[in-house]
């Protein structure tokens, strides 16, 4: 009996070492962000960008997995980073990184994670880039570097048609405010009344931008404070929904890239001028955003 | 000695830790926010946790109550009481946590603006589904001679109840109760997706903030950490205490 025992164990320990095993391989085939590879991309691109900047060539930069391009975003914030029907990912940034990995000779890969994970897979080295709206402030400088700013995001405040908030103003009378957690809506919004924000008990950040105005349609909340063109998206989406005129606050998109990763940011810094320059970048952006 | 040390990629990542938690706890007296999270932790764990006690208890009594029957005397409310309790069991021990929480605060709840109380009702209802069973199968473990020796000197069902089988059934299920309440604890950071502001939400707020993850996410890890300890301890404490009449 207990010998059985052990030979079940031992099987049971030889059948999910195979399982795991089998599992990794399949994950670096597809997506290329398995430990062992990503921990050493991270390191020789810190190493060749701040340690010994002028050793190596300086165009050399390093990429994840050789020969492509890894961008970590939160497909869920229309026009810029969406999900297709098939669930591939489309958009402003999705296109524009694939221009860009185009330009430096390199096959863009999507990967789709939550806003947090996206900055996070960038400073760790998971992800060469991270783009999902991203805006630069003082406090993320400090942990990851960003490219040039490649757009400009204007936050506006949705509210319903019958609320009583009807200008930007009138927010100072909101019991509650939705935000997406960790945009600079939040940040702001949160901060105290003396910093011109509203104080942390009356905004809630929800995860994506979706559930809070999903709150407001309720009425669970006041107003929803988020970026311009999303708002657009969600209250053509929802009946009885409004955008307040005037903005909140104008800030700029920008690609992260994990700090010291000098020799990738001025690649793309470069690629990015190019299509700016030819008129590639403004016919992405007039491709999903209508003038109006 | 500490700058040449400090040439060594592990040990600079180290040396950069203590501002990087500095600027997660104590920038801007962060570390406030984590103590409000913790209070609504805390909340939530206790009123959610006192829910589910009286639910499932209540859950779990009508239905061994039920299954006791003596065959040819069956009741036919118990019945229906019965059916009742196992569509609740099947429903929430069926369907995840999260989805759950986003039913109650979008679809149920939808005109409620307290989530933190949306959270606890969840939780709660949820939990006491997991004690229902738990505490079930605490009753069926006494033997029914006990009931019946209890029934035969003039005690009623409830004072049979009370004196003699949940006694000894607390005894039994006090191990998996504290697993139930340590996981409840635990999932009560789920509320933030429905914008409850506990713990979890804070250290996502703040990361989302500074962009720097690990310090809050490592922070609430080890307060979780710390208060589940604690409850153990708790846990073992109340276990010794019930087992001192064992040794005879």
């Amino acid at each position: 009996m207990k010998k059985l025992l052990t030979m079940t164990m031992a099987l049971a320990l030889v059948v999910s070492l195979a399982a795991c095993g089998g599992g990794n391989s399949g994950s670096t085939s597809s997506k290329g962000s398995a430990g062992p590879s990503s921990s050493q991309g991270s390191t020789s691109g810190s190493a060749g960008g701040s340690a010994s900047s002028g050793q190596q060539g300086d165009s050399a930069f390093t990429t994840v997995e050789a020969g492509k391009l890894h961008m970590s975003t939160n497909a869920a914030f229309p026009p810029y980073e969406m999900t297709t029907a098939s669930g591939s990912f489309e958009g402003i940034d999705v296109e524009v990184a694939a221009a860009i990995a185009d330009k430096l000779g390199l096959v863009l890969v999507v990967d789709d994670m939550g806003f947090d994970a996206a900055l996070t897979a960038a400073q760790t080295g998971k992800s060469d880039i991270a783009m999902a709206g991203i805006t630069i402030t003082d406090d993320r400088l400090e942990v990851m570097d960003f490219s040039d700013s490649y757009a400009t995001g204007v936050q506006v405040v949705i509210v319903r048609e019958d609320s009583p908030i009807q200008s930007i103003d009138d927010l100072d009378s909101a019991e509650m405010i939705g935000c997406q957690k960790a945009t600079t809506g939040y940040i702001y919004a949160s901060d105290t009344p003396e910093n011109g924000g509203y104080g942390e008990d009356h905004v809630t950040a929800y995860d994506t931008g979706a559930l809070a105005v999903m709150a407001l349609v309720n009425g669970q909340i006041d107003a929803v404070i988020i970026d311009n063109e999303p708002a657009k998206s969600f209250v053509s989406l929802n009946e009885g929904l409004k955008i307040l005129d005037g903005t909140w606050v104008e800030e700029d998109y920008a690609i992260g890239v994990a700090k010291g990763n000098t020799a990738l940011l001025e690649a793309i810094n470069s690629a990015m001028a190019e299509l700016k320059a030819e008129g590639t970048f403004q016919q992405i952006v007039d491709k999903y955003i209508t003038a109006d | 000695m500490v700058e040449w040390l400090a040439k060594f990629p592990l040990v600079e990542w180290f040396i950069k830790l203590g501002p990087r938690f500095h600027k997660a706890f104590l920038e801007g007296d962060r570390w406030r926010l984590y103590l409000k999270g913790l209070g609504v932790t805390l909340e939530m764990t206790a009123l959610a946790l006192c829910m589910g006690i009286v639910l499932g208890v209540l859950v779990a009594v009508i239905r061994t109550a039920h299954d006791q029957q003596r065959p040819g005397r069956r009741s036919a409310l118990l019945g229906i009481l019965n059916s009742l309790c196992q569509i609740y069991t099947t429903i929430l021990r069926g369907t995840p946590m999260m989805v759950q929480l986003l039913i109650w605060a979008f679809v149920i709840f939808k005109t409620s603006r307290n989530m933190t109380l949306v959270g606890i009702i969840g939780l709660g209802i949820n939990s006491g589904a997991y004690v229902a069973e738990i505490v079930r199968g605490g009753l069926m473990s006494v033997d029914t001679g006990q009931s019946e020796a209890g029934r035969s000197l003039g005690l009623n069902y409830f004072d049979t109840m009370r004196f003699i089988v949940i006694p000894q059934a607390f005894k039994n299920i006090l191990p998996s109760l504290g697993n139930e309440f340590i996981t409840l604890f635990k999932d009560t950071s789920l509320v933030q997706a429905i914008g409850g502001t506990e713990l979890a939400y804070y250290a996502g707020t703040i990361g989302g903030n500074t962009f720097d993850y690990m310090p809050p996410y490592i922070g609430i890890a080890i307060m979780y950490l710390t208060i589940v300890i604690i409850l153990t301890w708790l846990q073992g404490k109340l276990e010794r205490r019930l087992r001192q009449s064992d040794r005879r």
